[in-house]
């Protein structure tokens, strides 16, 4: 088997070639690190990784197998994670100088299940620091590139998780989402990216950016895939009071027999997100053609109307903000984080740890947050923005009274040159404008590969669906992906 | 255009800023504030804030004791320990 | 309301109290006084990235429990609330207490002031309180020569919060709404409330105006009254302090003030200009309780009486005098020992004597009104001695089979032993005679071997008879029964 095109192979196909005893997780396990070797450097996807611990993980898992008990489908798998995950005695930085030397001392829920489901966690990924950033470029160590061309950002904040991905450096991945931070960057890396409805994956040992926003999700090479990686993390957990008790079921099976039913949906087009101005008109052709694809198997295309559309990016930003400088309190150079070498006293530990463990678009961040929380300006905005969110809620549900999921571009432009928006934080905000609403109502969603732009740059679709019916938007996204082949495109690594 | 003060809200945050970084946010984040301003047009009055995404309510946990982690593990990440005890400069009440 | 100097004090407290739970308010870990440092941690309560706080069911019912005996309205939902502020002991940085909707609102603590007399019960008074609360506790500080150390075993332990209207009117009031607050929570079993052990926290805000005037004057906020006499003198400095300065022409700024025990006055720790901003909000984290009127008629089931209920409750139907029932009310222990014992043998006010006097000496304590309230709680079962058994000792006095004295004895013994009054009794050979014709032997003689005492005794004088009824104490070797003993001289000397 040629190992380079092992790299690019869906999860799903290595694992029956796994299970059918054609393929060592040995051999996957070698043929990932190496190749991560040779294009790290390039690419920047990882901030580090045991390969040692990788090989003792695969040889384990061909033990389990060869005594016929292994732990699940994915059992030998490499799956690598957003480095704001928590691994137990791995170093957890989210991408900041704050969190350099910090070793989480336990494991996220979510790395317990993919561990007991026989997966080989490993490797440490790239990141927007704290999750904050569209780009991947706050990270304090160093920026991600776009596989598909290295000038070119892979997103953010979970860019690492993309690029690793896209550049076939591991079979399934791992990011996290509060504003679009999964599925933004799966489509400026060709992939799918899906995040979950909230509360469906614990968030116990996912840094907090934004608590009443975030979700980890995967990214993965095939519809099936992300399935798949679905039934491994998600389910209610006693540690998170957040988490959602709705049942796991077999996703990748469901989803096919909902396709073979045959029974057509209805499609939803938000008219306020395609009246906008600023869509690039390579994205706007991708979608022409996407929606031209489901009339052409029977489903029906509708109108819908999102009436506080405009209002979604600045109620995103006041609440998302407000609780990341809440959630980030906690790093102030006394317990585990960077503490200031020059701190002449208690207070000045504070002010100067953070003012030097924090890069600027997250002091940025906090000081917006703070501000929209603080005396006399609560209630017009923080107050504001909820209930603003409330009016965003019940504008999709009404919409979801008339069709079966909402079909948007995932960006608004296909990924853009390193450097060229870090320096406009409010350009860089305006990047989320189709990927905040599931975010801040709690809709799951995932990004589709649907084509190219110029300059061989990939072009993402968006489905949302409602709460809890993420089998709903896998049917839909595979019913793209049989007449379709975008996924299987690759860069030229 | 809305003001943040910007000393006073890093204060509050415990940041301390550059004066360059006090001038770069204090125009940046005037223009994205008056951006939010859109938000003031809307009349939500009869509106309930969304507190949660989903409408959960008693998710309690018996009150069971489990063994903590211990000193050496809650101070391994320490910039500085003394006496299994996180040592900190002078506080001054 | 006790004016000083014309002026008259208005005061609100706010309280925390250590909720005695076994494992902590968001995170299982343990929580105990005495553990090494940093031993009760967890990475929850360590604050460390990606933790997520869990609501402890036993500290909330706990909570509602303290509301419903108090009085205090339960609402159908509470919820949570993040108040930030930066302090090394705090591991977040923000402290998730509750804000808007507490779980219990209004409500009363009974308050009793000193009467005129030891043995005469002062005036009652029920003191409003605005709303009671439930928090998680922060670290502790210790400071050295270089820094300061950090302790987190107690960071995240629950914490209730008790505020007061500004409804008590002098510092007299103020300790004895902490004593009645104290001894309602362990009477309850909710906590030891040992100040000491800082189980029972205590912040106050004073401020004066001139009597007659109804316009509150500026309040100031008063930290560190670590006793419940620091409580009081900290106020009554605050007090006069505030007087002085106002008679001389200064007014009261809003501030923060720190109360130093030792020194005896107090001294300013932040003005209201430098008053926190906490930023509150809903914690996302945490989801709201609702109650159920079920779920809090379950909660009511177990409620003990309150002290001051009982105390008249045993006055009124055991006519037992006022001091006896302070010691006894103070502690369910006590007295729920009490009222097992008098099912066993009616005789209320012998046993709550017993009880109150000999029991709780032997226990080591001096009587009621100690400060910690520590040493009356040591348990009864410590004693190795049981309600029946106290009954059994008190009905043989009552029978005449011991008397007073023989009965401290036979006490003893039983605490030493194990044994009932019974066995005690007869090992050490007590046993009060009332055999009449035994005595009367005795009595003959001692008359005839006492010509004088009997003569001054004929003659009118009462005591002498005395010196012969000792006499035959003495020649019984004190097992006559002294009534008896009276009785048969006084018909031998022809005496009615």
């Amino acid at each position: 088997m040629n190992q380079d095109s092992l790299a690019y192979f869906p999860a799903s196909k290595l694992a029956r070639l796994l299970a059918s005893g054609e393929l060592t997780s040995v051999e996957l396990s070698r043929s990932i690190l190496e190749r991560t070797e040779r294009l790290n450097p390039q690419v920047n996807a990882f901030l580090g990784w045991d390969g040692d611990d990788l090989m003792a993980q695969a040889e384990a898992s061909d033990n389990r197998r060869q005594e016929g008990k292994a732990l699940g489908f994915f059992d030998g798998i490499p799956v690598a994670l957003k480095n704001n995950i928590a691994i137990k005695g791995s170093l957890l930085t989210c991408g900041s100088r704050m969190l350099e030397r910090f070793v989480s001392p336990y494991d996220a829920t979510v790395v317990e299940r993919m561990k007991a489901a026989g997966m080989l966690v490993w490797g440490r990924l790239n990141m927007d620091e704290f999750a904050m950033g569209s780009s991947t470029e706050t990270s304090f160590f160093g920026s991600t590139a776009n596989p598909w061309d290295l000038t070119r950002t892979p997103g953010g904040s979970s860019g690492g998780s993309a690029a690793a991905l896209a550049a076939g450096m591991s079979p399934i991945t791992l990011g996290s989402d509060t504003g679009g931070s999964i599925r933004q960057p799966a489509a400026f890396c060709g992939i799918y990216g899906l995040k979950p409805t909230y509360g469906r994956v614990s968030r116990y040992g996912l840094v907090a950016f934004a608590s009443s926003l975030d979700q980890i999700g995967p990214f993965g090479h095939s519809v099936e895939d992300v399935a798949r990686m679905m039934e491994v993390i998600c389910g209610v957990d006693p540690k998170d009071s957040s988490s959602y008790p709705a049942p796991v079921s077999p996703f990748h099976a469901e989803l096919e027999l909902a396709l073979s039913g045959g029974r057509p949906m209805v499609l939803g087009l938000p008219i306020e997100y395609f009246k906008a101005d600023g869509l690039d008109p390579a994205v706007r052709r991708a979608m022409d053609e996407v929606i031209a694809y489901y009339k052409g198997i029977g489903w029906q295309i509708k109108d819908v109307s999102l009436p506080n559309s405009h209002l979604a990016v600045p109620t995103y930003y006041v609440i998302a903000t407000a609780e990341a400088s809440s959630n980030l309190a906690r790093f102030d150079g006394i317990r585990y984080t960077h503490r200031s070498e020059s701190a002449a006293d208690a207070v000045d530990v504070y002010f100067k740890s953070r003012g030097e463990g924090f890069g600027e678009e997250v002091k940025r961040r906090i000081i917006l947050g703070t501000f929209v929380l603080s005396s006399g300006y609560h209630d017009a905005y923080y107050l504001k923005a909820q209930q603003v969110r409330t009016l965003i809620r019940n504008d999709f549900a009404k919409a979801f009274g008339e069709v079966d999921l909402v079909l948007t571009p995932t960006t608004p432009s296909p990924a853009f040159v390193r450097g060229e928006r870090i320096t406009d934080p409010l350009q860089m905000y305006l990047n989320d404008i189709y990927t905040i609403c599931p975010n801040l109502t709690g809709l799951p969603a995932i990004s589709v590969p649907c084509g190219f732009a110029l300059e061989n740059l990939p072009v993402g679709f968006q489905l949302i669906a409602p709460h809890f019916e993420e089998v709903r938007l896998l049917t839909a996204a595979r019913a793209y992906e049989r007449g379709n082949d975008w996924h299987t495109k690759h860069p030229a690594l | 255009m809305e003001h943040i003060d910007i000393g006073y809200t890093a204060k509050l945050a415990r940041l301390e800023l550059s004066a360059e970084e006090q001038e770069l946010y204090s125009a940046q984040l005037g223009r994205i504030l008056e951006y939010f301003h859109v938000l003031s047009s809307v009349d939500t009055s009869a509106v309930d804030p969304t507190a949660h995404a989903n409408p959960l309510h008693n998710v309690l946990r018996e009150d069971v004791a489990v063994s903590g982690f211990g000193a050496q593990q809650a101070l391994a990440n320490a910039p500085q320990q003394r006496e299994d005890q996180v040592l900190v400069p002078r506080v001054i009440e | 309301m006790a004016s000083v100097d014309g002026y008259d004090a208005v005061i609100g407290l706010e309280v925390h109290v250590q909720l005695g739970t076994e494992s902590k308010m968001f995170t299982d870990a343990p929580y105990y006084f005495g553990a090494s440092p940093n031993e009760l941690t967890n990475p929850v309560v360590m604050g460390m990235p990606g933790t997520l706080p869990v609501l402890n069911k036993r500290a909330i019912e706990k909570t509602i429990q303290v509301g419903l005996m108090l009085g205090c309205e339960i609402p159908d939902v509470s919820k949570w609330d993040r108040k930030h502020y930066y302090y090394p002991d705090m591991p977040k940085n923000y402290q998730i207490s509750q804000y808007d909707q507490p779980l219990c609102l209004g409500g009363s603590v009974e308050i009793e002031m000193d009467g005129p007399s030891r043995n005469v019960m002062g005036e009652h008074r029920r003191v409003s309180l605005t709303r009671i609360h439930l928090e998680e506790d922060v670290g502790k500080l210790t400071h050295v020569a270089d820094g300061s150390l950090v302790d987190y075993n107690r960071a995240g332990a629950p914490l209730i919060e008790i505020v007061t209207e500004p409804d008590l009117f002098s510092p007299e009031e103020a300790f004895a709404f902490l004593t009645s607050l104290r001894n309602t929570l362990q009477n309850a079993g909710i906590s030891d409330c040992d100040m000491e052990k800082g189980q029972m926290r205590c912040d106050a805000n004073v401020s004066v105006k001139p009597v007659g005037t109804t316009k509150l004057g500026t309040k100031v906020e008063l930290k560190n009254l670590n006793s419940i006499s620091g409580v009081r003198n900290g106020l009554r400095y605050e007090i006069e302090r505030q007087i002085r300065e106002l008679k001389s022409g200064a007014s009261i700024v809003q501030q923060t003030r720190r109360w130093d025990a030792e020194a005896g006055v107090t001294s300013l720790m932040r003005t209201k200009e430098e008053a926190q901003d906490y930023r509150y909000f809903p914690d996302p984290d945490l989801m709201p309780v609702r109650i159920s009127e079920e779920w809090k008629s379950q909660l009511a089931e177990g409620l003990p009486e309150l002290p001051f209920d009982r105390q008249r409750r045993y006055m009124a139907d055991y006519s037992l005098p006022y001091t006896v029932t302070s010691v006894l009310c103070t502690n369910r222990g006590l007295s729920s020992f009490f009222e097992e014992a008098i099912r066993h043998h009616n005789n209320p006010l012998a046993i709550a004597n017993l009880i109150a006097n000999d029991l709780l000496r032997e226990l080591g304590v001096a009587s009621a009104g100690s400060e910690s309230g520590e040493g009356e709680r040591r348990s009864l079962d410590s004693l190795g001695i049981s309600a029946a058994g106290v009954a059994e000792l008190v009905a043989m006095v009552d029978k005449g089979v011991l008397s007073n004295q023989m009965a401290k004895e036979v006490l003893s013994g039983m605490i030493e032993t194990g044994q009932s009054a019974e066995t005690v009794a007869a090992a050490k050979g007590l046993r009060q005679s009332s055999d009449t014709g035994e005595i009367e032997a005795i009595c003959r003689q001692a008359v005839d071997e006492n010509p004088k005492a009997v003569q001054e005794f004929l003659a009118g004088n009462e005591k002498s008879i005395n010196a012969i009824k000792g006499r035959v104490m003495k020649a019984t070797q004190g097992k006559a029964n002294p009534a008896v003993v009276d009785q048969v001289l006084r018909k031998l000397l022809g005496v009615p």
